[in-house]
């Protein structure tokens, strides 16, 4: 059987989120960014370079470096028939806005009756470089945690630019969690202008028949490499993408333990009520008897981020922690 | 007696109240009905079938009443947690707002939000908002819609005073001068952040001289005197609908019952209360009207009562909200498609 590809580009993940941006602002007027030195200093991390100049000042909008006023602008805006999407230069300074994001986003449509919703898209950036404890931070445990709240995380240049449509075209608040690390990543992303991933679907990267690794956004790369490396000694792992915390695919993680029977769980933050507690959590009521072994987890030390190099790094989970948590759970 | 600052807050300019053509019919009507409705929402909290926080602005009324005789339909409202009045007067029926208290399915935000949450997107009410200064960075963004999709439209937001201390405020008032944003910051000042004197909290405690921060023009108001607030508000949204940027405008006013049905005021004298309660606006506006044809006043205040009193009815038996449909309404669509 032959099936039709759709046609493919190689790009980058910035130049995917960037591509989006373009296009749904060519589809739609309503659509409307706003941010720290979005426009024309070309956003932080450049995501946004060029865009102020094809779209203007009114559309492309700086803000004063004020978090709260940021998104709780463009939820009111979203409520008044705008689209906006909203850039918080790093997921740290969400913190200054967890009130509009927590309490107001995500409650709007339950809390009035389901008379209208706010949909806006929150795209902040996770990320690390000896930058210390309060700009090493990722939060996504935190917001996965809220009803009302969409949070996805792309970790390839064709699902940032499928999840981000689908969250720009959606009716409901998206918390949308970048990678600073993961900017000049290139991959094939689909050609194609209506390209949507939809909410809740993991991406099962590689298939195997021994274990299990669940990752995310940076850490889908790292499972990657571990999985190489434990093919070599005679290990096949597969690796499953989650894309989407919230709604979590719970169907994927079953299926998926149903093949293997051992799970790790790798995330950059700290372990400790984290999105690898709630995978192993799922696994325990869905599917206890597949399970051969505990499900591990592979997580941050639980210390504020430090600044020295050595530090830090023993701070970070790392692709040698992957390996040798599937050749302990094997064992 | 309306005060107006300038942009650059000045001492402030005394600008004779000039309310000819205002109808105290309408306005002894409007006020009480709101009044009515929370002496009734009181009694069935007293009675256990109303829960959660009641917060009575008996006493306030002019305000609401007031603004929304100048505010236009398409005009966006949001208000803060204390927004029985402003619903009421926006048009939502007084039936649905009761039933909403009763935590019933027919309530206005389908028994979800209760007494500091009442909305009614279809007027452009977006709802009353219970987290301090929260709503004033939304009412931004409603600004910003309006401004780029319906030049002429305003937004209004109404808070207290104590939220004027919060960051979201200071926030949101330097975006909407930043962005020359077509808002009315309504500042309701009642004097007391629940049970905290104004002038403990705030180092400046008119808010209206806080706009010369953020380059606005304010207005201050009576806002025991309807007529004094119709007056600023015609000056205030004329210069917001104008295009010329944000502005505030400072009613101040009272509350004769507590913060919420739970507060004993322990923080206030009685006295002070009962010196308040002499300006009374619906009683100043009663009384007036009364002289004038007291058999109409007897009609209107039957109709009203009777209004009310199927108001109650109507929530009293009103069906709960199903539990099956518990989780509905939380997102459009789980997977963010669109509908």
């Amino acid at each position: 059987m032959t099936t039709l590809a759709a046609p493919t580009r190689t790009t980058t993940l910035r130049d995917a989120i960037r591509d989006t941006l373009r296009g749904e602002m060519q589809r739609d007027p309503r659509v409307v960014l706003l941010g720290e030195d979005i426009g024309s200093y070309g956003g932080s991390y450049a995501v946004t370079r060029g865009l102020v100049e094809e779209f203007g000042t009114e559309r492309v909008r700086d803000t004063p470096i004020a978090e709260s006023a940021i998104v709780g602008a463009a939820v009111g805006a979203a409520m008044g028939g705008l689209r906006p999407v909203a850039e918080l230069m790093t997921t740290n300074f969400a913190l200054v806005a967890i009130d509009q994001i927590v309490n107001h986003a995500a409650k709007l449509r339950h809390m009035f009756g389901d008379q209208f919703g706010a949909p806006v898209v929150i795209r902040m950036v996770n990320g690390w470089g000896q930058l210390a404890a309060t700009h090493s931070q990722s939060f996504d445990a935190w917001f996965a945690h809220v009803p009302g709240l969409h949070v996805v995380a792309p970790s390839t240049p064709s699902d940032a630019a499928g999840l981000l449509r689908n969250a720009m075209r959606g009716e409901d608040p998206v918390v949308f969690i970048e990678h600073s690390r993961q900017y000049s990543q290139k991959g094939a992303a689909p050609d194609d202008s209506d390209h949507v991933v939809p909410f809740g679907k993991a991406r099962l990267v590689r298939p195997g028949r021994d274990v299990t690794l669940v990752a995310w956004s940076y850490c889908v790369p790292m499972a990657e490499a571990a999985a190489d490396r434990l093919a070599a000694d005679g290990i096949d792992a597969e690796v499953l993408d989650l894309r989407s915390l919230r709604p979590l695919d719970r169907d994927a993680l079953v299926d998926s333990v149903r093949r293997t029977h051992r799970v790790v769980c790798v995330e950059e933050s700290w372990r400790s009520f984290g999105v690898g507690a709630e995978v192993a959590a799922t696994l325990q009521d869905l599917a206890f008897d597949e399970l051969d072994a505990p499900v591990a987890r592979v997580a941050a030390r639980e210390v504020p981020m430090p600044y020295s190099k050595p530090l830090e790094a023993a701070c970070l989970p790392a692709v040698d922690d992957i390996v040798a948590a599937v050749k302990a759970q094997i064992s | 007696m309306v005060f107006a600052l300038s942009r650059q807050s000045a001492a402030p300019n005394v600008v004779p109240a000039a309310v000819s053509d205002l109808d105290l019919w309408d306005v002894h009507r409007a006020m009480l009905r709101v009044r009515r409705f929370e002496e009734l929402a009181a009694q069935g909290y007293a009675a256990g079938k109303v829960g959660g926080f009641l917060h009575l602005a008996i006493g306030e009324e002019a305000v609401c009443v007031g603004a929304s005789h100048v505010l236009a339909p398409h005009d966006h409202l949001l208000t803060h947690y204390r927004d029985h009045g402003w619903a009421l007067v926006r048009g939502l029926e007084a039936r649905r707002c009761m039933a909403e208290l009763y935590g019933k399915a027919t309530g206005v935000s389908g028994g979800r939000g209760g007494s500091m949450h009442f909305a009614d997107a279809r007027r452009r009410m977006w709802g009353g908002y219970a987290i301090v200064g929260g709503h004033l960075t939304l009412a931004t963004g409603l600004a910003w819609a309006a401004k780029v999709q319906e030049p002429g439209t305003i937004a209004c937001v109404v808070f207290g005073e104590g939220a004027s201390n919060i960051g979201e405020f200071h926030e949101a008032a330097n975006l909407a001068a930043t962005w020359n944003l077509p808002i009315l910051f309504l500042c309701e000042n009642n004097g007391f952040g629940m049970g905290t004197r104004s002038e403990r909290a705030a180092a400046v405690p008119d808010v209206a001289r806080r706009a010369a921060a953020y380059g606005m023009p304010a207005w201050q108001v009576d806002g025991m005197d309807v007529a004094d607030v119709v007056a600023g508000m015609r000056e205030a949204c004329a210069f917001v609908r104008s295009g010329e940027g944000p502005a505030i405008l400072e009613a101040h006013t009272y509350r004769f019952r507590g913060h919420s049905m739970a507060d004993p005021e322990l923080y206030r004298d009685k006295k002070e209360v009962e010196v308040m309660r002499q300006r009374d606006p619906l009683a100043q506006v009663t009384a007036t009207l009364r002289g004038i044809d007291a058999t109409r006043v007897d009609e209107i205040t039957a109709e009203v009562e009777a209004e009310m009193q199927a108001a109650v009815e109507f929530a009293e038996t009103s069906p709960y909200p199903d539990v099956s449909t518990l989780e509905q309404g939380i997102v459009a669509r789980h997977d963010g498609l669109s509908r």
